[in-house]
C-alpha cells in the first residue's frame, strides 16, 4: 500500500568503508538518543580514554555515552547538535589513541557456543551498559526494546536492512563487510528477546547482500535451533520504517499509536544495530563509532566511513573533498527524512547514518501553488491517510477533526510532499498539527488523571 | 563559503509538477483533436481555437484584473484544457459568440467564482457546456456530419447514432437501431454519414489519450473503468431484457461515453480523492448516464451524469476514507 | 363561497393544533437558563477571542455567573473589555472585583536583519512554528524571533503586524486588547503580556537568549548577554538575571531607567517617554561606545 520510488543516487555503493581520521575535538551531545539526556560523569580536565564512559543514562528511558577519543575534557558546554539549537555537549581534546584495556580489539569472530556465560539478562544488560541505541536514527535504547511490556510477546526479532533512504549505503557496506558479526548479534538479539525466529529484510536493489547473507545464514544457522530467513522486498520507500517493514516481512499490521511492533510479535532492529550488539557483547566495545555515509552529487569524492562519534560533519565532508560551491542543504540522514543543518561543526552522533548534501537546485523548495485535488498524496500515504486533508486541517487549526482524520498515525515519511505536483508543503503543515493534537491528547490523559 | 539552505524534511521532491500533468493531459487530448479536424476540417479548428484561446484569455484576464493575483495561473494549462474539453463537446458549425459565452460560463462562473484552480466544484467545461444546452437548445443539438472539409456554418447536419438510438427507445421500435453504423465504424467514427460533437466522434483516439494517461500516471484507471464497466453490464441486462435498447457495444462508443470517461469524469479537481470513493463516483456516472439516455428528454446523459456526481464528490470525500494501516477489519 | 369557508376552517382546525402542540412542547422541554448569562454576554466585547481561556463569550458569562454563585471572580477576566468591562459585570453579579491593570503584548526581541546576521537561508512553509521546528532558524539565535508573523495571524484585532525593513512584528498598543492570543502563537514564547504602564511607559529586556554571553553576542548585537550590570544598577530588586538572561519584573519597576543607559548591549528598551533615558555616570556611555566600536 502506498509508497513512493524515489531516485536511489547511491552514489557509495561500491565505495569500500574507511576508517575516518580522528578529529581535533570531539564533541558529545547529552543528547543524543530517545529519552531523557545523559548526565555527565567527568569534569573539566580529566582524562579520558577511547571507551570511558563520560556521561550515565538519566533515566529509565536513556543510555549512557562513552568516549570515542582519548584526551582530556575541555569543557562541558552548549553547542548546536542536529536539533539545531544549542544543547548540552562534553567536549573533549583529542590526545593520542589510547583504548580502554578491558576492550577486545581482535578482529576474531567470537561465537556463542564459546560464551556460555551469556544468557538473555547478561545480554541485555550488557547492551544497556553499552549504550547501545536504534543505528537506523531514531536512536531509541534497544534494551527496552528487548525487553518488551507485560502485555505483549515478542515472537520474532527482524533485521532492517531496507535502507530505502536513497543516497544512504552506510548499512549495504556494513552488511558485506562484517555478515558473520551481524549474524552474531542477530543471535545475541534473538537470545535476548527469548524468541527462535528471525528475519532479515533487504530490498531488492542490494542483491549481493541478499546472496551474501543468504548464504552465511544457511551455513550458520541450518540445523541449529533458530530459524533466520533473509527477505528480499520489492523496492519501495518507505520500507525502512518500522510499521511498514513488519506489514512486508510478517504480513501484520501495527494498529494506530500507541501500539509497537511488538504489540503484533515483532521486534525490529537495523543492521546497524546488530553489528553494535556484537561488539558490545562479545568484544566488550560500547557504542562509539558507527558507519556513516557521506554522500552528495557534487561532492568530490563520496564514500562510508566508520567513525568516531563527536567527529565534526565538518572534517568528514573535508575528507570527501569538502564543502561544493553555490547554495547547499547539509543533512543528516538521508533526503527523505534527514534534518537540515546550520553549522557543519556538528558532530556525528550515535544515529548520524549519513551526512547527505544536497546542491544547487535540488536545495531550494520550490514555491506552492494551489493544490489541483490530484489525489497523489493519497495514492502514496504508506499509513493510508489523506495528506492534502490533514494538512489542509492543520492550516485552518481544526484539531478536533485532524485527530478524528488519524493525524497522529502519520509517520512523517515524506511521501505525500515528495509527490506532490503542486510543491504544497504537506508535511511541514501536517507535522505541525501531528504535534498540536498529541499535545492536546496529552493534556486531555493528564487531565483524566 | 555560501549560506546552507535549511528545511523541513523531505528535502527530494518528485519533480512531478502541476503543468507536467496538465500538458500531459493536453499531450493526450492530441489525438482527438487530430481525429475532430480530420472529421470535421475547417469548422472544427474555428471552434477549437476560438474555444481555446477565450478560455485562456478569461483566465488571464479574471486572474490579472479582477482577482489582481501575483501569480497568473495561465501558463499551468488548465485553461487550455478546459477550452480543448468544451470544443470537444460542441458541435463544429456553431457560431464564434456562442462559443464565447460558453467560454466565459466555463472559465469564469464555473471555475473564478470558486476561487479558480483546485477550488470548483463542477467541471468547468461541462457547465459551458450545460449554459450553452440550456441557452441554445437549437444551435447545440443539430450535429454536423463527418466528413466535411471546407464547412464551418453551412455544415450540412444530421441524426448521430444517439438520435437513432433515443428514437428507437421512444417508438419502441427496435429496427430503428439497424440505421446504426457498425461497432468497427463507430470505434474508428469512420462511420459513414454519422455525426456527432467533435472530440466524441473517435473512440479509438480517446482511448489513445487514456492510454498515454495510464502510462505517465497522470491519471489511475478507477474513474475510467469503472464508467465504462458499469455502462456495459447496465445497458448489457437492459438489452439482453428488451432488443429496443442498444447493445452495450454501441452505448460505450456512442456519443460522450469515452471522452466522458477518460477526460471529464477523471478531472481531478471535481473527482473524489480515494480510490474507493472514485470507484463510487465511476458506478454512479456509468449507471445514470445509461438512466438519462434511455429514459431521459436528451439522447446524451454522460455530462449530467457528471455535473451530477461532481455536487456529490465533497460527500464522498467525506465519508469513503482510505483503508488505515492497521485498521483492524471489522 | 362554500370552499373559502372550507379553507378558513381547515386552516383554523391546523393553526389550532399546531398551537397546542407548540404549547405542549415549550413546557414540556424547556430547559432553564440563567437570565444574568445572556445579561452579562451582553457586556462582554462579544469578540469570542478566546483570551479569557473559554472558546467564547457565552462561555465565560456562563462561567462568571457560576463564579458569582460560588462566590468569587478570581481568575475570571476579560482581558479585551480590561477593568471596565470586568466592573460592570461584577456590579451586575453583586461582586467586588480586583482592578487589574491594562496590559499590553510585547515584543521581547529586537534581532532584526541589521542587529542579527542571517547564517542560512529557510526555504519552507513561511510559518514560525514550522520553522522553530525545523532548527534554530536563519540566524544563529536559537531564541530569537522567526519573523514568518504567526503572530500576526494570530490577532484577531489587527494589533500586530510586521515591520518589512526590520522583519520583527510590531504591536500598534491603541488596538492591542492583551487577549493574549500571540503570546499563545509565538512558538518562541517571544511576547509576554506586560504592564501598559503610565502613559504607556515600559522599560523592558528585549531579548530572550539564554545563551552564555560570548554565544549571544555572536548571534545578535542586541543581545542579553547576562553581564548583570542592570541588575547591579536597579534600586527596587526589579531586576533579575537567571540562565544568562535579564528580566525586569514589570510589578517592581519603577520606570527610573538607569538600567537601559548601563546595558552595553543596548538590550534594554524604554519605550513612550519624552525624553532620551538619563546618563547616569560620565564614564558609562564612553564604554558603550568602545564596547560598541
Amino acid at each position: 500500500m502506498g509508497g513512493i520510488h524515489p531516485a536511489e543516487n547511491k552514489l557509495t555503493h561500491e565505495v569500500p568503508t574507511k576508517v575516518a581520521a580522528l578529529p581535533k575535538q570531539a564533541i558529545f551531545p547529552l543528547g543524543q538518543h530517545i529519552g531523557a539526556p545523559a548526565k555527565p560523569v567527568v569534569q573539566k580536565g580529566d582524562k579520558v580514554k577511547v571507551g570511558t564512559m563520560i556521561a550515565e543514562a538519566g533515566g529509565f528511558v536513556s543510555a549512557p555515552i562513552f568516549s570515542s577519543v582519548s584526551g582530556t575534557v575541555f569543557k562541558i558546554d552548549t553547542a548546536i547538535d542536529a536539533t539545531g539549537y544549542r544543547k548540552p555537549v562534553i567536549i573533549i581534546n583529542v590526545e593520542g589513541d589510547e583504548w580502554e584495556e578491558s576492550i577486545d580489539r581482535s578482529d576474531k569472530l567470537e561465537l556463542v557456543a564459546d560464551h556460555p556465560e551469556l544468557t538473555p539478562e547478561e545480554i541485555i544488560k550488557r547492551v544497556q551498559n553499552a549504550g547501545v541505541v536504534g543505528m537506523g536514527g531514531a536512536c531509541f535504547p534497544t534494551f527496552i526494546k528487548l525487553t518488551p511490556p507485560p502485555t505483549a510477546k515478542a515472537e520474532c526479532v527482524i533485521i532492517n536492512a531496507v535502507e530505502c533512504e536513497p543516497y544512504i549505503t552506510a548499512d549495504y557496506r556494513l552488511m558485506m563487510e562484517h555478515a558473520d558479526e551481524i549474524l552474531v548479534g542477530l543471535e545475541l538479539l534473538m537470545m535476548g528477546a527469548k524468541v527462535t525466529k528471525g528475519y532479515i529484510g533487504i530490498e531488492t536493489n542490494k542483491p549481493a547482500a541478499i546472496e551474501l547473507l543468504t548464504e552465511k545464514c544457511h551455513q550458520k544457522f541450518n540445523g541449529s535451533q533458530y530459524q533466520v530467513e533473509v527477505v528480499p522486498l520489492q523496492q519501495r520507500y518507505p520500507q525502512g520504517g518500522e510499521k511498514q517493514l513488519v506489514d512486508a516481512v510478517i504480513n501484520r499490521q501495527v494498529p494506530a499509536p500507541p501500539a509497537i511492533p511488538v504489540n503484533v510479535g515483532a521486534i525490529v532492529q537495523n543492521v546497524g544495530t546488530a553489528f553494535a550488539v556484537y561488539e558490545a557483547v562479545m568484544k566488550n566495545k560500547p557504542l562509539f563509532e558507527r558507519y556513516t555515509t557521506v554522500t552528495g552529487k557534487k561532492l568530490q569524492n563520496p564514500g562510508n566511513f566508520l567513525v568516531r562519534m563527536g567527529t565534526p560533519m565538518k572534517d568528514l565532508i573535508d575528507a570527501c573533498g569538502g564543502m561544493p560551491e553555490g547554495d547547499n542543504k547539509l543533512l543528516a540522514g538521508g533526503p527523505m527524512m534527514g534534518k537540515a543543518l546550520t553549522s557543519v561543526e556538528v558532530p556525528i552522533c550515535k544515529g548520524t547514518n549519513s551526512v547527505t548534501i544536497i546542491s544547487d537546485d535540488e536545495a531550494r523548495r520550490k514555491d506552492a501553488q494551489p493544490c489541483i485535488r490530484c489525489a497523489k498524496c493519497v495514492g502514496v500515504c504508506p499509513m493510508g491517510l489523506e495528506p492534502y486533508l490533514l494538512a489542509k486541517l492543520s492550516e485552518v487549526k481544526n484539531w478536533e477533526r485532524a485527530e478524528s482524520e488519524d493525524i497522529t498515525s502519520c509517520i512523517e515519511c515524506g511521501s505525500c510532499q515528495y509527490t506532490c505536483p503542486a510543491y504544497r508543503p504537506l508535511l511541514d503543515n501536517i507535522r505541525q498539527g501531528k504535534s498540536t493534537v498529541m499535545g492536546i491528547i496529552r493534556a486531555r490523559a493528564a487531565a483524566k488523571k | 563559503m555560501s549560506k546552507l539552505i535549511v528545511s523541513l524534511s523531505p528535502h527530494a521532491h518528485s519533480r512531478d509538477s502541476v503543468e507536467r500533468n496538465m500538458y500531459g493531459v493536453i499531450i493526450a487530448l492530441m489525438p482527438a483533436l487530430l481525429a475532430s479536424f480530420y472529421f470535421f476540417g475547417l469548422g472544427s479548428v474555428i471552434v477549437t481555437t476560438t474555444s481555446v484561446a477565450a478560455c485562456c484569455f478569461f483566465e488571464w484576464a479574471i486572474c490579472k484584473y479582477i482577482l489582481k493575483r501575483q501569480q497568473n495561473t495561465l501558463l499551468d494549462g488548465s485553461a487550455v484544457i478546459t477550452g480543448l474539453l468544451l470544443a470537444f463537446n460542441l458541435p463544429s458549425n456553431l457560431p464564434i459568440w456562442i462559443i464565447l459565452i460558453g467560454a466565459l460560463f466555463a472559465i469564469g462562473v464555473a471555475k473564478f467564482t470558486f476561487g479558480g484552480l483546485g477550488n470548483n466544484i463542477f467541471n468547468p467545461a461541462l457547465v459551458g457546456r450545460a449554459a450553452l444546452l440550456v441557452a441554445f437548445p437549437a444551435q447545440m443539438t443539430t450535429w454536423p456530419k463527418i466528413g466535411q472539409w471546407d464547412t464551418y456554418l453551412d455544415a450540412e447536419t444530421g441524426a448521430t447514432p444517439l438520435s437513432i438510438i433515443n428514437s428507437a427507445i421512444r417508438t419502441g421500435d427496435a429496427s430503428l437501431l439497424e440505421q446504426l453504423p457498425s461497432s468497427f465504424d463507430l470505434f474508428l467514427g469512420s462511420s459513414s454519414g454519422g455525426a456527432g460533437a467533435m472530440g466524441e466522434i473517435c473512440s479509438l483516439a480517446l482511448l489513445l489519450g487514456l492510454a498515454f494517461m495510464l502510462y505517465n500516471r497522470i491519471i489511475t484507471w478507477h474513474i475510467p473503468v469503472s464508467i465504462l464497466g458499469t455502462a456495459f453490464v447496465f445497458s448489457g441486462l437492459l438489452h439482453l431484457a428488451s432488443p429496443v435498447y442498444p447493445d452495450p457495444i454501441s452505448v460505450l462508443l456512442t456519443g460522450g461515453m469515452m471522452l466522458g470517461a477518460i477526460f471529464m469524469a477523471t478531472d481531478y479537481v471535481t473527482s473524489p480523492m480515494t480510490p474507493k470513493g472514485q470507484l463510487i463516483y465511476g458506478v454512479a456516472i456509468g449507471f445514470l448516464t445509461v438512466v438519462i439516455r434511455n429514459w431521459g428528454a436528451y439522447p446524451e446523459g454522460m455530462s449530467f451524469a457528471i455535473l451530477i456526481m461532481n455536487a456529490f464528490t465533497p460527500l464522498i470525500n467525506n465519508y469513503v476514507k482510505p483503508k488505515r494501516f492497521g485498521e483492524v477489519v471489522k | 363561497m362554500n370552499f373559502i369557508l372550507i379553507a378558513v376552517i381547515v386552516l383554523g382546525a391546523i393553526a389550532l393544533i399546531a398551537a397546542i402542540v407548540l404549547f405542549a412542547a415549550s413546557k414540556k422541554f424547556a430547559v432553564y437558563e440563567d437570565p444574568r448569562i445572556a445579561q452579562v454576554s451582553e457586556l462582554l466585547p462579544g469578540a469570542n477571542c478566546g483570551g479569557c481561556g473559554f472558546p467564547g463569550c457565552s462561555g465565560m458569562a456562563d462561567a462568571l455567573v457560576k463564579g458569582a454563585d460560588a462566590g468569587s471572580l478570581d481568575g475570571l477576566m476579560c482581558p479585551v473589555g480590561g477593568a471596565e468591562t470586568m466592573g460592570k459585570v461584577a456590579d451586575l453579579l453583586g461582586m467586588a472585583i480586583a482592578n487589574t491593570e491594562p496590559m499590553v503584548a510585547v515584543v521581547r526581541c529586537n534581532g532584526t536583519c541589521e542587529h542579527r546576521a542571517k547564517i542560512a537561508e529557510y526555504s519552507g512553509l513561511r510559518s514560525c512554528a514550522a520553522m522553530h521546528a525545523c532548527g534554530a532558524g536563519e540566524t544563529a539565535c536559537g531564541f530569537g524571533c522567526l519573523g514568518c508573523g504567526d503572530c500576526v495571524a494570530a490577532c484577531q484585532f489587527g494589533a500586530i503586524s510586521l515591520n518589512p525593513e526590520t522583519g520583527i512584528p510590531e504591536v500598534d498598543e491603541e488596538k492591542c486588547t492583551s487577549c493574549g492570543a500571540c503570546v499563545k502563537a509565538c512558538p518562541r514564547n517571544i511576547i509576554e503580556l506586560r504592564k501598559k504602564g503610565p502613559k504607556g511607559r515600559r522599560v523592558f529586556v528585549s531579548c530572550v537568549n539564554k545563551d552564555k554571553g560570548p554565544v549571544a553576542m555572536k548571534a545578535c548585537a542586541v543581545s542579553c548577554i547576562g553581564c548583570g550590570k542592570c541588575e547591579k544598577e536597579c534600586n527596587f530588586g526589579a531586576i533579575t538575571v537567571e540562565n544568562n538572561l535579564a528580566y525586569i519584573d514589570h510589578q517592581k519597576c519603577r520606570l527610573c531607567r538607569k538600567c537601559v543607559t548601563v546595558c552595553p548591549k543596548h538590550a534594554i528598551v524604554d519605550v513612550n517617554f519624552p525624553t532620551p533615558a538619563p546618563a547616569p555616570k560620565p564614564k558609562e556611555p564612553k564604554k558603550e561606545e568602545e564596547a560598541k566600536a
